[in-house]
């Protein structure tokens, strides 16, 4: 029951990493249909660049923690959304409108492209970073074998409810979240009642990068290492995730995300490690088989 | 008049990349404008703004020059390359078979030419292994329409299968060939029966995983497959079963020179890899070219353009894709043990998701469904990150770069060819091209 207890809370932190980069390829998918295969790339480059802000922060002298926090997480947040923006404006706005297979080469051309350029410019070592949060709650005891939840943890599932609630707040209240829902609906017809289509895709791909960039900046405190090579397995991971919600859904984004990450957790607790990403994807696979539109995925309705 | 309008524009223009400039500075800073490095055991950073710099001039004079030249001298430049290229494709189209043919002669001849060395052999071989994978998935994703993320699985398993039957049971490689192909065709259809059922982008997420499955499985079944160690001295094929390409024979065979009553050179061997491979490439492209004009072809073509309407027309889209996957995987299979003949080695790090990339921006770059569009992609992504071999950093980088801008620049591929193989109306389609 105890170790049961830890994996539980071990793989809900692991899945709210997971759900906050699933939302980008899922808001993606639900507005233009293509897969952002560059997604896990833009969350890369989101934890090179929190890595980064805390390595300055450190350099100029002992910041309080909260304080080099939120300056990591808007740095993080500002960056990685320019990035975000510029890969869309580069690599996929000229292909809107192509056949369905461009964009998708185009976007593992920029993954790879991302990659090797962080590579390049940071060097391919892994990147250890000490703790910044250290010390938790012991929560229950037994035989020797204590729970505990760090503090870090509460703080990366605390920061992704927030950020889920205001998010989910701007695509159901405000102009822009609705001139996103518009848009996915119905392109063409969006565009006719005066929702700048362009502009609305773009936000669409800023939002995604910064959330992106949270993840990031999670994996960077929870891990403490990073390298040019994290965004590829975390990607795809987060987009069997957005799959297994339902694709085009928000909530089972979060939702897929958080159970890819307590499959894993579960399975690295109680059977090999070496095969949980193999426990995901089988999952994945049994899931699509039954619900082929995901967990909270809406049917496709078929138009002759 | 015109001269203030001239000036307008140039103000528009230094605004329009004075912009673009400061956003490349914005991408640069955190990523160039800073560099990590470990000092004594703790990760520091410098600051590198000079990098910076360089990216927002880079960027400036480089956004400058482009909007000038779309104004100015881009367009007649662009209308004459794209009215070259048209003509080019145009006498392509129109000289097909002695184009072809005059290929097929080339690629004949280079063996025997004073080119042919250890190295430019090795290469070609190399080309040509993706060029029958290219071709082999353009089965399942130029004609069937089945986006495969995975493909790399089952030139893993034909590879593997082919070093486990000759390493433990010591078949030789003319047996074990069709037996490679056959577990390749079996995995794809253990794999696509279930998820064939599902629509076009679920099913590349599952081929993706698929492809990684397979590569964890052999990373960790260290007792079967060797796990990271890989398979070592995967024995050669011999000349058909009569003869061996060593000095002096082994096995009871003769050695081939003098089977063949020449003179002992140790290129022989690499030249019949060399036809080795171009025959099962062209054995690929030949079945291709067969089959589309086959009922099952067909059904894969219409298959591609409307699945409801093949539902209602009683095509059973399960089994039709179900065909194409379990062909196409049959060729990567082929190609995978001769792969594993070729190298002596395997280890799973040749069977990573990048190889899946790269075959599939060869089909898709090359213009689905175009075979000759294949060879092209081939010799562009495999030959030319090959030559910049020095350049290791900087390769993949421009590889993948050039992959954005391919597509950015035809998002149908370098040759498109996606016409059906009958039309209702007898029209000839170049008669079409050239009436426009």
């Amino acid at each position: 029951m105890e170790y049961f207890t830890q994996q539980l809370i071990n793989g809900v932190t692991l899945g709210s990493i997971y759900g906050l980069i699933a939302i980008g390829y899922t808001m993606v998918y639900g507005i233009i249909g293509m897969i952002n295969f560059a997604h896990g790339e833009v969350y890369m480059i989101g934890a090179f660049v929190s890595m980064i802000t805390f390595l300055i922060l450190t350099m100029i002298g002992g910041v309080w923690l909260p304080l080099a926090l939120l300056a990591a997480l808007i740095m993080a947040m500002l960056f990685t959304s320019i990035w975000g923006w510029t890969i869309e404006r580069m690599a996929y706005r000229p292909l809107r409108g192509s056949f369905r297979l461009a964009p998708l080469i185009s976007a593992i051309g920029m993954s790879i492209f991302l990659q090797n350029l962080v590579q390049v410019l940071q060097g391919a070592r892994v990147k250890p970073m000490q703790a910044l949060i250290s010390g938790g709650f012991e929560i229950m005891e037994k035989d020797g074998f204590t729970v505990t939840i760090s503090y870090l943890q509460i703080f990366i599932i605390i920061l992704t409810i927030v950020l889920m609630t205001i998010f989910t707040l701007i695509i159901n209240k405000t102009s822009l979240g609705r001139a996103q829902r518009a848009t996915e609906q119905d392109r063409t017809m969006a565009a006719l009642i005066g929702v700048n289509v362009d502009r609305t895709i773009s936000t669409t791909f800023v939002m995604g990068a910064a959330l992106a960039a949270v993840a990031g900046l999670m994996v960077t405190l929870y891990y403490g290492v990073i390298d040019f090579y994290i965004g590829f397995l975390a990607g795809m991971k987060a987009f069997t995730a957005a799959v297994l919600g339902g694709i085009g859904s928000l909530p089972g984004a979060m939702l897929g995300g958080l159970l890819i990450g307590l499959i894993e957790a579960f399975w690295s607790g109680y059977f090999t490690i070496e095969y949980k990403d193999v426990a995901a994807f089988s999952i994945l696979v049994l899931v699509l088989i039954f619900r082929p539109t995901g967990l909270l995925g809406k049917p496709e309705i078929e138009k002759v | 008049m015109s001269v203030q309008n001239q000036k307008l524009d140039m103000l528009a223009l230094l605004k329009e990349a004075g912009i673009a400039a400061l956003i490349a500075a914005a991408l640069a800073l955190p990523l160039a404008g800073f560099k990590t490095f470990d000092l004594n055991g703790t990760l520091t950073v410098e600051p590198r703004f000079n990098h910076v710099l360089i990216a927002a001039v880079v960027v400036f004079f480089g956004r400058l020059l482009i909007s000038i030249g779309q104004k100015t001298f881009l367009p007649p430049i662009g209308q004459a390359a794209g009215n070259t290229a048209g003509s080019i494709g145009h006498i392509i189209n129109k000289n097909k078979t002695l184009l072809l043919v005059l290929l097929l002669a080339a690629a004949i001849i280079f063996p025997f030419s004073p080119m042919a060395n250890r190295h430019s052999l090795d290469l070609a071989v190399y080309v040509l292994i993706y060029v029958m994978l290219g071709w082999g998935l353009n089965i399942v994703v130029g004609l069937a329409g089945l986006l495969d993320l995975g493909y790399v699985a089952f030139y893993a398993v034909g590879a593997y299968s082919y070093a486990l039957l000759a390493t433990t049971y010591d078949l030789s490689f003319w047996i074990c060939l069709p037996m490679a192909g056959i577990f390749a065709a079996s995995f794809g259809i253990i794999l696509g029966f279930p998820v064939l059922r599902l629509r076009g982008d679920y099913l590349a997420i599952v081929t993706l995983g698929f492809g990684e499955i397979i590569r964890v499985i052999l990373l960790n079944w260290y007792e079967f497959t060797g796990g990271p160690d890989g398979i070592a001295s995967i024995p050669k094929p011999s000349f058909f079963g009569l003869a061996e390409f060593s000095k002096r024979g082994k096995d009871g065979l003769p050695p081939f020179h003098e089977l063949m009553g020449i003179e002992y050179s140790s290129l022989n061997k690499f030249i019949f890899f060399y036809f080795l491979i171009m025959a099962l490439a062209l054995i690929t492209n030949l079945f291709t070219l067969r089959i589309r004009k086959l009922p099952v072809g067909r059904a894969w073509e219409a298959l591609r353009e409307d699945e409801t309407a093949c539902r209602s027309l009683g095509i059973n889209p399960t089994n039709t894709k179900l065909s194409a996957f379990a062909i196409g995987a049959m060729f990567a299979g082929f190609a995978g043990s001769f792969f594993a003949t070729r190298q002596g080695f395997i280890s799973p790090e040749s069977f990573t998701f990048i190889e899946s990339a790269i075959i599939l921006a060869i089909v898709v770059l090359g213009g689905m469904g175009s075979q000759v569009g294949v060879v092209l992609a081939s010799l562009l992504l495999v030959l030319g990150p090959e030559i910049f071999r020095e350049l290791a950093e900087y390769r993949m980088l421009a590889f993948g770069g050039l992959m954005v801008l391919v597509m950015v620049w035809k998002p149908r591929g370098l040759l498109s060819n996606r016409a059906p193989t009958i039309r209702l109306h007898n029209e000839d389609p170049s008669e079409q091209g050239a009436a426009k």
